[in-house]
């Protein structure tokens, strides 16, 4: 027969078990909560007028066009900016200094930089950039957007290149060939699909960023491309149109959300396609 | 055609060992451009890899510049007193701190035991096939946007909030003595609660992912063991993945705290930004990340400014602490495992 001891042990497991399963289970139907709502409230507002119209005053049936046009923009500038010198120094961390003190303090502040309030970030480059320009702008915007792009970058170039078999830089010394020829034409290549993973995933994360801009490209009502005035983005405007009182407005910023949402998604769901494919 | 004819004038006029010096300084030329480059290059990423460090170090340097002023007007005061006012230029910090703290506790205490709740779920009682799957569903969690959370949490989270949880706990809790205090007031739907428990949504799939992979990386034939002296899954989890994994899982921790006390936007919709310290967990509060989104561009003079610049230093300070512990907690974990 059980004794009293075992069947308390085996309550104990069951209970516990019993939460693990009731956790998971919460855990999936917070994602299917948000995603519902999203869905449900976005789908709503979703029309042909949303890609075509510029912002306009509430009650005038305005659309997203500048928000988006001016979202691409600065995550192409981000990108653009950061992308380079994150592989630049993810490639003297692993090709360089992979045992360098540098390289380990480097690495060490980047995965600190990966996870920094992103508000901090926009506080940091409205003090180096705006503030001296005297305006916002949508360069400082990019630049900010940059400075999150960069530490991802930085983080999965070095880690795709350590996984570069050392056989294959071998083989092309030994054919003679100069060490940033060796980089640039075997290791690179080599580690082409994860870096190009990276870039993805940095794009993801800084596409839905509010924080950093809210005091460097600010936001701006009108249709501008100039990278000097204040520009648009998507964030920014769910921002304001979901705070602001106006029903319109708020039907706005649920469909915005639900637009970066899908753009998410799909960016990280290809990054992860195109990782698995390795 | 004999091959001969074909051979160029030059090598046919000179001396074999013209021919020989002329290659030998064409190749050491050739030999000298790469050595260039391969400098260049090499210095190209040196610098890439100091201008990392250049940047953080220049957030550093530019949040102090601008903290100065309002730090010499202040001093210590600025962040031991509760006041908050615009008009007579009188500033101090606490209650934004205390609001970070309160709602990033809030969210740990919850987001820690269901994190941990899931990787186990995930290593120890998960079928095979669904592991992936639900991983990924997990990740997705992470990867939405922290405005999204906002959004969902101001027009969904919060008036249910108000409808159901709230009126629930001030009936129930709220008349406790002692934590009672907690729970006081009319629900608002809005206040630190919401943003606590929407904060613990937005860290419980940092904490679960790396709970689940320093799980995963305990040795097989140490729960093997256990299993074999007859431990039940529970005991296993308990008494031989956890404390392997400690270190590992407080590294993960330090991290999802670190996340839960620079997020801004989805704070900044639901926590109602009242600079007050309140002792109730329903009223509405402030942190430091919602103050300086919400009131950064409208602040006139430069004291304002400067004051919530140095707010931004405060965040700055505590997540840099925080995350390097929580790094080098990981770092350990990773010597470890090899």
């Amino acid at each position: 027969m059980a004794s009293p001891l075992y069947a308390a042990r085996r309550r104990r497991n069951i209970i516990a078990m019993g939460l693990s399963l009731g956790a998971t289970a919460l855990g999936l139907g917070w994602l299917v909560l948000i995603l519902s709502a999203l869905l449900w409230e976005g789908f709503s507002g979703l029309s042909l007028n949303v890609f075509t119209e510029l912002t306009r005053p509430p009650g005038s049936n305005g659309g997203l066009l500048n928000p988006i046009v001016g979202s691409l923009i600065l995550t192409v500038l981000a990108v653009a900016i950061g992308t380079p010198i994150g592989i630049l120094a993810g490639t003297y961390m692993a090709e360089y200094g992979r045992y360098d003190r540098l390289t380990s303090v480097v690495r060490f502040i980047n995965d600190i930089l990966l996870s920094a309030p992103s508000i901090v970030v926009g506080l940091f480059i409205y003090e180096v950039m705006v503030r001296p320009m005297g305006y916002f702008s949508g360069l400082a915007g990019g630049v900010a957007l940059a400075v999150i792009v960069m530490p991802v970058v930085v983080r999965t170039t070095e880690d795709m290149l350590i996984l570069v078999p050392n056989q294959l830089r071998e083989a092309a010394a030994a054919l003679g060939m100069p060490r940033s020829y060796i980089i640039a034409r075997v290791c690179y290549r080599a580690a082409k699909a994860g870096m190009i993973t990276g870039v993805l995933l940095a794009i993801a994360r800084i596409s839905g960023e509010t924080a950093p801009l809210l005091f460097t490209a600010f936001g701006n009502s009108q249709w501008s491309i100039d990278l000097t005035d204040p520009m648009a983005s998507l964030p920014h405007v769910i921002f304001t149109y979901a705070l602001s009182p106006y029903k319109d407005w708020q039907q706005l910023a649920w469909t915005g959300a639900l637009i970066i949402t899908f753009a998410v998604l799909a960016l990280s769901i290809s990054a992860r396609a195109l990782a698995a494919r390795k | 055609m004999e091959p001969a004819r074909r051979q160029p004038v030059v090598d046919v006029a000179l001396p074999g060992d013209a021919a020989a010096v002329d290659a030998q300084v064409s190749r050491a030329r050739a030999l000298a451009g790469l050595r260039f480059w391969d400098n260049v290059y090499r210095w190209l990423t040196r610098g890439a890899a100091v201008g990392v460090l250049v940047i953080l170090g220049g957030v550093m340097v530019s949040l102090l510049i601008g903290a100065l002023p309002a730090l010499q007007e202040f001093g210590v005061s600025f962040v031991t007193e509760q006041r908050w006012n615009p008009v007579t230029e009188k500033f101090g910090a606490l209650a934004p701190i205390y609001g970070t703290v309160v709602t990033s506790f809030i969210a740990m205490l919850i987001a820690v035991p269901v994190g941990l709740m899931i990787a186990m779920f995930l290593t120890e009682l998960c079928p095979k096939w669904l592991r992936r799957p639900i991983g990924i569903a997990i990740e997705l969690l992470a990867g939405i946007p922290s405005i999204i959370y906002g959004i969902w949490g101001l027009f969904v989270f919060a008036p249910f909030l108000q409808d159901t949880l709230q009126p629930a706990l001030i009936a129930t809790l709220g008349n406790v003595p002692l934590i009672g205090a907690l729970f006081e007031g009319p629900p608002y739907g809005i206040g630190m609660l919401t943003a606590g428990l929407v904060l613990a949504i937005m860290v419980l799939p940092f904490i679960t992912s790396i709970s689940r992979d320093v799980f995963e990386a305990v040795p097989p034939v140490l729960k093997e063991a256990a299993y074999g002296i007859g431990c039940t899954t529970w005991e296993v989890v308990r008494y031989v993945v956890l404390p392997y994994a400690r270190v590992g899982v407080i590294g993960g921790v330090m991290l999802g705290l670190g996340r839960a006390l620079g997020e801004t936007m989805a704070v900044t919709f639901v926590i109602g930004n009242a600079h007050r310290i309140a002792t109730s967990l329903i009223a509405p509060g402030t942190t430091i990340s919602a103050t300086i989104a919400n009131e950064f561009t409208e602040a006139v003079g430069d004291l304002y400014t400067s004051s919530l610049i140095a707010l931004g230093l405060i965040l700055f300070v505590i997540t840099f602490i925080v995350l390097a512990v929580a790094r080098y907690m990981l770092l350990r974990i990773e010597r470890r495992i090899g």
